[in-house]
This record gives C-alpha cells, structure tokens and sequence, in this order.
C-alpha cells in the first residue's frame, strides 16, 4: 500500500471511525466527562476577545469547509456561483476568519501555555488540542498563497480535486490517487485535520457535539419529579 | 390552585452570633475537595460589608437575578439568545480571586526545617498552582467583625439611600452577621440561565440540584444566582451548589448547617404555595411589593379546600401535618417576624430571616433611647441597626413590615420580662401590637427555648412513589467499570482522567521520633 493510499483511502475511515464510535461511547457512558473544561474563574483576563475570536473564526472555518467541500458541487453552480468566484470567496473567508481564529487561538494558545494557574491545572489533552489545533490552522492558512496562484490563473482544478476527494471519502468511493495531484502543503492540512477528529473524543472538544440550541427553545424553569407519572 | 410543598428554613438573626459552626460542618460533609475549597455552600456574613463574593449584593455589577423588561420577567444578564452569544466568555462571571485565591499552608516545614534560631513559619501555599504566596489579601471571611476600613465596607449595596457617612463614627457602628445558603428558590434563576437545562427544581420538596452528569459547565448559572450561591468547581469544570442536604431531609433529619447550630438559630420545615402564582408572584410591577407578593402565594394548611387540593396535587397526609406544624408557617405567615433576602432579586426566595434587634441594655440604662411603656424595651425604630438597612436587606427597602416584626418581638421580650422578672404579667406591649398572651408565649417558646423538635419538623420523603424501579437497577452496581457506581470517572478510561491531585505538599511528614532525637545526634 503507498503512502498516499494510507494517508488518504485508509486513515480518512480510521479518523471518522474513531470520532464517531468514541464520541458515542464517551456520550453513553461518561456523561460527568462530557464538558467545555472552561478555565475562565481562573483567569478572565483577556478571555473576551480572545476565547470570542477563537470561536467565531473556527465555527465560520468549519461553516465554511463544510459549504465548500462536502455540499454538492452542482448546489454553487446552481446558484450562479462559478467555480472561479467559488475559489474567491473561499480565499477571502477563509483569510479573513482564518486571522480572527489565528489571533484569538494564539491568546488563548499562550494563556494555556504561560498563565500560572491555567498551566498547571491544564492536562496534557487540553496543551495537546489547542497546540494541534492551532499547527492545522496554520497549515491551513499557507495553503492561502498556493489557492490564490491558482485562482490567480484562472485554475480552480486543485480545489475542485480536493472537493472530489472529500466526496469520495464520504461516499464510501475512496480515491487517494486525487490528492496526489494537489500541493503538499494541502496534504499536510488536510492530514492535521483528519488528526483532529481522530482525536476529538478524547478531549474536550466533545463539547461542540452538545451545542446548547435547545435552551433557544425551552421553558426556563425545570422542575423535575420523582413521583410515578399517573 | 396547584399546591407544592417548599423545603423551607427560617434563620434567626437575633441570635446569631458569627462562630461560623454552619459554615465549617458544611465545608467538611460538602466541599472539601479540590477543585472547591474556595466554594462555602454556607458562608456568614459581618455586616455591613461587601460579602462572599466581593459585592455581590450589587446587580449593577454582577447582573444576577430577574428583572422587568417592557412589563415582562426576564433574566437581568439577558435573555436566551444573549446567553447563547455570550457563551464563549461570559462577561459577568466572578474570577476565583472575587472569591478568594484558595490557600493553605506549609504545616510540614514546621517539622521538617532544620535545627535553626528563629522557628520556622508556614508559609501560605495556594492551592490552585500549589506556589508558595506572599501575602494573602482576602479570604472568605476578611471582614469578619467590622475588620477592615469603613469606606471598604461602605461599598455594601444595603447602605443605598442612606446616609451612611454618620455610620462611620465609632458611636453609631452597627453590626450583624448574615449567615447565607442557597436559598432554593421558587423561581430560581439559576435554573432559567443554564443553557443545558442541568439544575432543577424538585417538585416534591423544592431543592434545587445541579445535576452533575448533563452539566457541561457553560457557567451561566454562576453569574444568573444573584446570591452567587452557585460555584465552579474549577477541577471538575461543573457547577456545584448547596444540595439542601438533601440525603438527611429526606430521612427526616436536618441540615447539617441546622443541626450543628450552637445558637439554635436554625428551622427547617415546610411551607405550602400555591404554583399558579408564581409568575405573577415574581413581576409585581413595585420591588416594595414582592415581599407581600410572595407571602400571598402560600397557603393556609389548615383550611380544608388547601388541603383537599393538596391530595390531589400528590402531597401525602403526613406532609400536610409536617406543613401545619411547620415552623416556617408560623414565623413568616403567621408571625410575620420573618422576610426573604433581596426580594428585588426577583427569584422568590425560600431561606428567610428574622431580623436581629440591637443590643443597647446601657443606653437603655443611661435613658438614652426611647423606651415602650414598660420603660425597659427600646422602641424598633431607636435601635442602633438602622431600620432602612434592614429593610434594604430584607424587603427591597420598604420599612413597614421590619418596624412590625421587631415590634412583636419585643413586646414578646417585654411581657416575658414582667412575667419573669417582675413576677406580675404585663400585657401592655403586646396590646400596642395587637399580640395575645399565647401567641407571645408561643413565640417565646420557638425563639428563645427553641426545642429541637419545633426547630425541625421535616416529613420524610415518599420513596415508595418513586419513578424508578429498583429492581431495574440490580446487578448494575458494585462491579461496572463505567461511571454508574463510582465518583463519575472509571479508572480504567480512555478518555481524560482526573487532573493532579490536591496541591497540598504531599511529601509525608516524618515521625517526630525520627527527626527530634533526644540525643540530638541525627541533626
């Protein structure tokens, strides 16, 4: 087996195995462990814009991936959307969300790191994430130079191969042989990406999965009974 | 009519002397553990002062409780979609050090120094980053009996609209505690600010719990609480609030904070209201009303049409019985010498307190206060606590209902004075507040004799109407490696385990015989 087809047909399933089968399992049976681990009665200094820039940017990133990458091609071309101009606003969304995350991640990055009473009472998952995080970012924010070359010549064909591969992973067609095609430096992204969610279970990104919607909705008062309901 | 039961207690200021037993007993069954040593479910107060946490009577501030938007209830910190917003960093969350930088100290130096002139001291540890700290600045009791400067306690939210400069002379100091618990409120704010629906009330008792497995510590109830009785355990990230003891209640026994109380200043029991009008309860349009509002919601066990409503709303004969002997009942709707704290705050709070009448016996002596008739009891409004203080503390400002209540209870005092002392009854108080001789012996009993067993009447819970099944839980118990049966983290997880244990040195003391030879020769 090539590199390429463990890095892009097999660990893709490894990743997404793990993510959804782990999450479940930690749901099932380790709800008291299913938290946001918020740090900030420790130290609020800074927290406002940092842990809001951090946020923001890394749910419109993910809105963002998600639009581009796994909604069908023909929806954009649909709406009129080129594939061109489909390249443009990825590029300038992503630049400008990607720097929003950047500043806010790198706060909350060296609050985690160099705050005292963050730092010690911090386990190795809660350094590991946001440092790893933190590398895909980056990562993700070179691959900028290299899509705005190819936007730049008018060539949206790396951006549509990776958008077929994406499919074909979720499809269950697998093609590695299309990331052969792109920069390395989209390897590298994409392979810290798929890290994330192979990882997510184990730490405390799990908190996205129990995104509080539901309060948008719901009475304030909760009285529960113990009584047996007639 | 749709009756509850309330699990209730009345705290009776008058007293209370500060020894901060209830604080401690809590801290021992509750909260000592990392993650909360700074967390006091049961704290007390010297006031005037800023409290624990630093002001947290000021909702300018902390934006705690409810407040009326357009003629509607709603939470002061905003409403849902503003929570949601805000959910990344929530602006009105305490730091730890608007509580306190937890610390504890080097006791092991003390014995492990080496032999040297001076004696070796302790030094402050904190018990958050295990360093060692130079100086503590505040504590969970640093103003304990007046310490400190005047203009730092002045802050005190209960001094607003009065003149508190006069207060700063040594000659007009004032002074009392204020021992505080979750109140277990009717309509809690806690429960309304948490966005994953993790605390709730009980319909049976009406304890407030914060459910440990479905809290993701968003920490929207540690800012909504305006008693900021809720805390942040920042080990387990979850929130963690006082339980109402509510494994004792339920077997019929007191609080531990009750129980222990040497002043027997404590009752437990229960009150029954009326559920319909909580909402209207809550939104009167005048904070001055709210105290009124709220008496108005419960209802008289005594009177059959209650009490028939009650069965059918589920409530058991002998909780009726506990609700009619109830000392709750008698304090604050029949005697009303009981009051909620911070009615303004909107959450119909269930811990009510008596308010504390002044020691002035010399002034007394010196004819320097205005006395009742029998020339002996001070007159409520010349007491050394300032009525409007009280008032500001215990019916959103309305002087009324205090006068009134210190009132009864001093012509309670004055006729059981001449009954002790001049041997002859003298009724004369008690007719200038319209008080008969039974209710004044009646009150003299619970206040000042205060038995154990009219402190404490609590029905045992009905566990044989329990939702669940016990026998679906056989064999789940006792042998899993999940969290059914341990603290909530199995050890042989995969996922994140448990942060460092406690900060405190864990180096073991040597034996003293190993260090403190006689002969000195290990040295």
């Amino acid at each position: 087996m090539s590199l390429t087809n463990l890095f892009f047909g097999v660990y893709p399933y490894i990743a997404l195995t793990v993510f959804v089968i782990g999450s479940w399992i930690r749901y099932d049976n380790e709800q008291y462990t299913w938290k946001t681990d918020s740090s900030q009665l420790l130290s609020k200094q800074g927290m406002m814009l940092a842990s809001n820039l951090f946020h923001v940017g890394v749910i419109m990133i993910f809105f963002g991936h998600f639009a581009g990458l796994v909604l069908p091609h023909g929806l954009w071309l649909g709406l009129g959307i080129s594939d061109l101009a489909h390249q443009w606003i990825a590029i300038i969304a992503g630049v400008i969300f990607g720097i929003m995350c950047l500043v806010g991640g790198s706060m909350l990055w060296y609050r985690r790191m160099y705050n005292p009473r963050v730092r010690i009472n911090s386990r190795r998952s809660d350094v590991f994430i946001i440092t790893w995080l933190m590398a895909t970012l980056i990562l993700g924010l070179l691959t900028v130079p290299f899509s705005i070359g190819h936007a730049v010549k008018g060539d949206p064909a790396v951006m549509l191969a990776l958008a077929e591969w994406v499919k074909s992973i979720l499809l269950l067609n697998p093609q590695p042989e299309l990331m052969t095609k792109v920069d390395p430096i989209f390897r590298a992204h994409i392979f810290f990406g798929m890290t994330v969610f192979l990882v997510f279970p184990f730490t405390r990104l799990v908190h996205i999965l129990t995104a509080p919607f539901s309060y948008l909705t719901r009475a304030y008062q909760i009285v529960r009974t113990k009584r047996r309901l007639a | 009519m749709k009756i509850r039961a309330q699990f209730a207690m009345v705290f009776n200021l008058d007293k209370c002397i500060g020894c901060h037993t209830c604080s401690v007993t809590c801290k021992n069954v509750w909260t000592n553990r990392k993650g909360v040593e700074y967390a006091w479910f049961n704290n007390v107060e010297s006031k005037p002062g800023i409290g624990y946490p630093k002001e947290w009577e000021n909702q300018d501030k902390w934006k705690g409780g409810w407040t009326k938007l357009n003629g509607k209830l709603e939470l002061k910190a905003g409403g849902r979609l503003k929570k949601i917003v805000q959910i990344f960093s929530n602006p009105n969350l305490p730091e730890i050090d608007d509580y306190y930088e937890p610390f504890t100290y080097d006791y092991a130096r003390l014995q492990n120094a080496p032999l040297s002139e001076a004696a070796p001291t302790a030094r402050p540890v904190s018990q958050i980053t295990g360093e060692k700290m130079d100086k503590i600045t505040w504590g969970p009791n640093w103003e304990d009996d007046l310490a400190g400067e005047f203009a730092s306690r002045a802050r005190d939210k209960n001094f607003s609209n009065m003149e508190k400069e006069m207060y700063k002379q040594f000659e007009n100091t004032f002074h009392m505690y204020l021992p505080r618990i979750c109140n277990h409120c009717i309509n809690p704010a806690c429960v309304a600010s948490c966005p994953s629906g993790a605390l709730y009330k009980r319909e049976e008792d009406g304890i407030v719990l914060a459910d440990q497995d479905r809290c993701r510590g968003w920490r929207m109830c540690i800012s909504g609480c305006p008693y900021k009785k809720v805390f942040f355990n920042w080990e387990s990230s979850k929130a963690e609030k006082c339980v109402g003891c509510y494994p004792r209640v339920e077997n019929g026994m007191p609080t531990v904070c009750s129980e222990s109380c040497v002043g027997r200043i404590r009752y437990n029991g229960i009150i029954l209201y009326d559920a319909d009008k909580i909402s209207a309860a809550a939104s009167a349009d005048n904070v001055q009303d709210l105290y009124q509002e709220h008496l108005d919601m419960f209802v008289d066990p005594f009177d059959p049409a209650v009490i028939e409503q009650a069965k059918k709303d589920g409530i058991t004969d002998d909780w009726i019985l506990a609700a009619q002997k109830s000392p709750i009942y008698k304090m604050a709707v029949q005697w009303k010498i009981a009051f909620p704290l911070h009615p303004e705050y909107r959450t119909l709070p269930m811990i009510w307190y008596v308010p504390p009448l002044s020691p002035v016996q010399s002034q007394i002596d010196q004819k320097a206060l205005p006395t009742e008739a029998d020339g002996v009891i001070p007159k409520a409004s010349a007491m050394r606590l300032p009525v409007k203080y009280l008032a500001n503390l215990m019916t959103a400002g309305k002087e009324q209902p205090i006068i009134d209540a210190l009132n009864r209870m001093i012509a309670m005092r004055s006729y059981q004075r001449s009954v002790h002392v001049e041997g002859t009854p003298d009724t004369r108080a008690l007719e200038a507040v319209g008080m008969t001789e039974d209710m004044a012996k009646e009150m003299y009993r619970y206040l000042a004799i205060a038995n154990y067993e009219d402190r404490f009447v609590i029905p045992t819970s009905k566990e044989e109407m329990r939702l669940e099944d016990y026998h679906g839980f056989q064999g789940q118990a006792g042998f899993s490696f999940g969290s059914a049966s341990s603290v909530g983290i199995s050890p042989n997880s995969l996922f994140p385990e448990r942060r460092k244990e406690s900060m405190e040195p864990r180096k073991p003391v040597p034996h003293a015989d190993e260090l403190h030879d006689v002969t000195g020769e290990r040295y």
